[in-house]
């Protein structure tokens, strides 16, 4: 009954990715995702869902659809190759007996 | 290619052997895909529709503090429903198609929201009972293979615990009050007590979804152990506030260390799965008005949207 | 019920300020408490999850905020009474409300339109208390401003898009307007409860609020792309409790438990 109205197949609001800030200076990480039909309710509805409980200081919200994330199969040729350079940890080199580097 | 998926098919339960959470864009079999669909969006719609029963008594909490309590936590229902809703469609789904499914009446919701709150002391018995069982029963699915399921209980569990908590503060004040509070409290006990069993679904041999679930670690147990641990936790509640499980059958056994109980009425647990619950009904015809009555809302919404698409966009940016 | 706290305002007031000063407590937790409840009435029936969990935010913050004005009330008043007494053992008559708030929540047109018209004024008056002499006063408004700054942003975001979506929802915005405006004067009258209280820099003085209302009012109605209503004749009677019926059925879904188990405790 309201599809004619809306825009979309099914009429659904558009999908947006919600990011959230712990606290000040910490990194922003996934909490959840909301519908909304434009960037400022996308904002607002990730305020009202996400940060009931002092949750976060800051949030993002991000077009679900504007999302790239590698493919399952690219989980070897990508991330493989990084676990096999010990030299890259501060572990891998020693310094002389009691010198704290 | 039969021979690909068979490949495909061992490589995903090595994965899930392996105790490796599965995300949406890795590869599952199609039957995961629609169990966890299924699944997800049946605890979406409870979620939702769990909101009516407690809601309808929102309006005559009896203290200011007792009011914003349970408007915070039909709330969280409500961020309940979101969080999972938001989950199921990682699997390529909309959540207009998943409402559609509750509003027809094909989806299923957990049957314990088709009976009534018949007075305060219900409020308290919910809390206490069903977001107990809930727990329970989310605590385990906070282990699920899934991660978008796995995470939004993990959320959720934090938050039902504030539920279950206010629940038994509530009865627990009742059953310390007047003789008129303790009789509403031990009505409500008396009436939601069965219905709370039933919450954990059928015996593991009459579960049809349960063997598959299990095999795929999104069920890590089963609904009996579930069952029987709510029960074991519970009847130390009852005691403490010396309001009575009506259960006479309920002692306890030394030998397993649990407590044992009756026989539940799967007959009534059929009956209101399949619609002749005392509310059934009434909760889909509530939820149907909301949400025909908010179809001009939606709609006017997008309407602003696609007429100011170029101006929301800049200011995204 | 609680005992009353001992009073504890560092104020010192004659009885005279003292007497206004609940009265005036009472109006602006009364608003607070009937419109908080208006809006806990669509827990469960929103349009969308998303929202359904918005308006019961706002709902929350009024709720919030009636409970600290109504405690205070009772703490300035000291005759044995609590929040929880002056919410659930006064009649209709003896709430101040005004009487925009106690309307029927009415259609989602009719509630954010009138939540954005209550909003705005409360702000501004509450920029206003925030600057009381009276701390406790103060802090309750200080801490009420920033809410209400998010339920403005909130509404008006709504009023905008009701206004400027489809027929039918530019229809019904309207129509909550023109029903709500003939409500909208009482928010500004002031007799001398306010008087008093302005003179000895307690409360707000609204003549100075109404042209920012109506500032921000009219803004958000042209972008809405709605015509303000006009020439109104403004009702009135919800400070000296003279109310529309509403409130009477309101309260007594409100009170029953309290009314029906007299002494109990919750």
């Amino acid at each position: 009954m309201v599809a004619a109205d809306e825009p979309g197949t099914n009429g659904q609001w558009p999908l947006w990715e919600v990011f959230l800030q712990p606290s000040g200076g910490a990194p922003f990480e996934h909490a959840g995702s909301v519908h909304a039909v434009d960037a400022e309710s996308a904002l607002q509805n990730a305020r009202d869902v996400y940060t009931r409980r002092g949750e976060g200081v800051n949030l993002w919200v991000v077009p679900s659809a504007a999302i790239v994330a590698s493919a399952p199969s690219d989980a070897g040729p990508f991330f493989d190759p990084g676990n096999d350079k010990p030299y890259r940890h501060p572990q891998f080199y020693t310094s002389p007996r009691g010198v704290r580097v | 290619m039969a021979a690909d998926s068979a490949a495909a098919e061992r490589a995903f339960d090595a994965r899930i052997a392996a105790g490796e959470t599965i995300e949406p864009k890795d590869w599952m079999p199609e039957r995961y895909r629609k169990q966890l669909i299924r699944m997800m969006s049946q605890h979406a719609h409870s979620e939702i529709v769990g909101m009516l029963p407690e809601g309808n008594w929102i309006t005559r909490a009896p203290t200011l503090q007792r009011k914003v309590g349970l408007l915070a936590k039909v709330q969280d229902e409500a961020g309940h429903g979101l969080y999972i809703y938001c989950g199921t469609e990682t699997l390529g789904v909309d959540r207009t198609e998943l409402v559609d499914q509750l509003l027809s009446g094909k989806a299923k919701y957990a049957s314990i929201f088709n009976y009534p709150t018949l007075s305060w002391a219900d409020i308290g018995t919910i809390g206490w009972f069903v977001d107990g069982a809930a727990i329970v029963n989310q605590t385990m699915l906070a282990k699920a293979s899934y991660g978008p399921y796995a995470r939004a209980m993990v959320r959720i569990c934090k938050e039902e615990n504030f539920h279950k908590r206010q629940g038994f503060e509530i009865i627990a004040t009742l059953a310390a009050g007047t003789p008129e509070q303790r009789r509403m409290a031990q009505d409500a006990v008396n009436r939601w007590w069965w219905p709370s069993l039933m919450m954990f679904g059928p015996n593991d041999k009459d579960s049809p979804n349960s063997a598959e679930l299990t095999k795929w670690g999104v069920k890590r147990k089963g609904n009996d152990e579930l069952r029987q641990r709510f029960v074991n936790l519970t009847v130390a509640h009852a005691k403490a506030i010396d309001l009575v499980l009506p259960d006479p059958d309920l002692r306890y056994n030394a030998e397993t260390g649990n407590w044992d109980f009756g026989t539940i009425d799967w007959a009534e647990f059929d009956r209101v799965i399949h619609g002749e619950g005392p509310l059934n009904r009434e909760r889909l015809a509530a939820r149907n008005k909301a949400h025909d009555e908010g179809a001009w809302v939606r709609a006017a919404a997008s309407a602003y949207a696609a007429k100011h698409a170029p101006e929301s966009a800049s200011r995204a940016a | 019920m609680t005992a009353p706290a001992t009073p504890s305002t560092a104020l010192a007031m004659d009885g005279a300020t003292g007497g206004a000063l609940v009265e005036y407590l009472l109006r602006l937790g009364d608003d607070r408490l009937v419109l908080g409840h208006r809006l806990s009435e669509w827990c469960g029936h929103a349009p969308i999850l998303e929202e359904d969990i918005a308006l019961a935010n706002i709902a929350l913050d009024l709720i919030g905020q009636a409970t600290l004005l109504l405690r205070l009330a009772a703490q300035i008043e000291g005759a044995g009474r609590d929040e929880n007494a002056l919410a659930y053992l006064r009649e209709s008559i003896d709430y101040h409300n005004v009487l925009m708030v106690e309307l029927p929540r009415g259609d989602f047109a009719f509630t954010v339109v009138r939540q954005f018209l209550f909003s705005v004024a409360a702000f501004y008056q509450l920029e206003a208390l925030a600057r009381s002499v009276h701390e406790e006063l103060a802090g309750i408004a200080a801490k009420a401003l920033k809410e209400t700054r998010y339920h403005v942003r909130h509404v008006g975001e709504w009023v905008i898009k009701l206004g400027d979506g489809t027929a039918e929802s530019h229809e019904r915005a309207q129509a909550a307007l023109d029903a709500l405006w003939r409500f909208t004067g009482e928010m500004f009258l002031m007799d001398a409860v306010d008087d008093t209280l302005v003179r000895a820099g307690i409360a707000a003085d609204m003549a100075p609020v109404e042209p920012k209302w109506h500032a921000q009012v009219t803004d958000v109605v042209r972008r809405a792309t709605l015509a303000l209503p006009e020439g109104a004749y403004m009702q009135r009677g919800g400070r000296v409790g003279r109310h529309t019926e509403h409130l009477g059925l309101m309260l007594s879904e409100m009170q029953i438990l309290q009314r029906s188990y007299p002494g109990a405790k919750w």
